[in-house]
């Protein structure tokens, strides 16, 4: 066979496979700046209780979530049940950042939903979302002991993200510490 | 009737040009500022819907990095500063002109690169093509073609 018959069908399998990597890949997961960065500065009003503020001085020194969500955000009440039962484990708190949301809104999903949360903080203005890079919600955050941000979730955490990703992450972390 | 419907279907075909984003008009009181206003937002990205700029998005994200750009402005920030801000949040990729950089080197001179190497090969095609040179005509073939040539010249003339 002569070359130059099989090149352009090389050519064009190579297209063919890098169209089809391009299309699997996910145009919003943008490697964030902010990963390896300390947790931004924030210091919010907590959302069950307004003279209550909530900033990151309050969970330094454990491996924490920070999970961005809102009443209004549909895609919040897939990954919901995930976040609830990874609460309940106790392997690592979570704590809410409820965006762009009213008060009211916000408390009755968590009452009709049940709260995953150790505590939830009201932004709602989105200033803190601008602060964390967030795109939209729900983000969550990977926070270690140092409030250094190792790694950020874009969208709804599925339950293989949380087996494969999340859950495996908080443990390296925990476990480096201890050694330390 | 037709006159109508033909109007309105004109009118409908420029919605576009005045249905523009920018949901809320900032108002500026020094034209430097909002010409610095008007330079960020065409040049920075919505980090929601890529393939738009700030200023052309309806995102709700668009609209409140839009706020903080203004606010940022009126606080008389300089254009790097208020580059730097969303930079350090969003990442280059912010940026709808990306810096040069390392991991940007094949973004800025793969197109480059790839017409040089267009036109090493349409160099090379178009060399090879010329080089081919007509083969020689034995005697047979070369006593055939005058026998040819004679004949339509007799006949021209007769």
């Amino acid at each position: 066979m002569q070359l130059r018959y099989v090149l352009p069908l090389l050519i064009f399998v190579g297209l063919v496979i890098l169209f089809v990597v391009g299309m699997q890949m996910d145009p919003r997961r943008v490697p964030s700046p902010l990963i390896g960065k300390p947790l931004p500065e924030f210091d919010l009003a907590q959302l069950h209780d307004q003279t209550q503020s909530l900033d990151k001085s309050m969970f330094l020194g454990e491996v924490v979530l920070i999970n961005f969500w809102a009443s209004w955000c549909v895609s919040c009440r897939y990954e919901h049940p995930i976040l609830l039962e990874y609460a309940r484990s106790g392997n690592a708190s979570i704590y809410g950042m409820n965006y762009k949301d009213t008060r009211s809104d916000a408390l009755n999903w968590l009452k009709e939903y049940a709260n995953p949360y150790r505590l939830s903080a009201f932004d709602p203005e989105g200033r803190t979302g601008i602060d964390f890079g967030l795109y939209g919600v729900p983000e969550t955050y990977v926070v270690d002991q140092k409030g250094i941000i190792r790694y950020k979730h874009i969208g709804p955490i599925s339950q293989e993200d949380m087996k494969n990703k999340i859950e495996p992450l908080v443990e390296e972390l925990k476990a480096q510490t201890k050694s330390n | 009737m037709m006159k109508t419907l033909r109007l309105s279907i004109i009118a409908f075909l420029f919605l576009p040009l005045v249905l523009q984003a920018e949901d809320i008009p900032f108002e500026f009181e020094r034209a430097d500022h909002e010409q610095r206003y008007k330079e960020l937002v065409d040049e920075l990205r919505c980090m929601v819907c890529q393939n738009q700029t700030l200023a052309d998005s309806h995102a709700p994200l668009a609209q409140d990095l839009r706020n903080e750009v203004y606010r940022m402005i009126i606080e008389d920030q300089q254009k790097q500063d208020i580059v730097d801000f969303l930079v350090q949040r969003y990442g280059d990729f912010v940026l709808y002109k990306p810096p040069l950089k390392n991991t940007t080197l094949l973004l800025w001179f793969g197109p480059f690169l790839l017409l040089l190497i267009a036109s090493a090969v349409g160099f090379s095609l178009v060399r090879s093509r010329a080089k081919v040179v007509p083969e020689e005509l034995n005697q047979a073939q070369k006593e055939r073609l005058r026998q040819l040539l004679d004949e339509q010249d007799s006949n021209k003339a007769s």
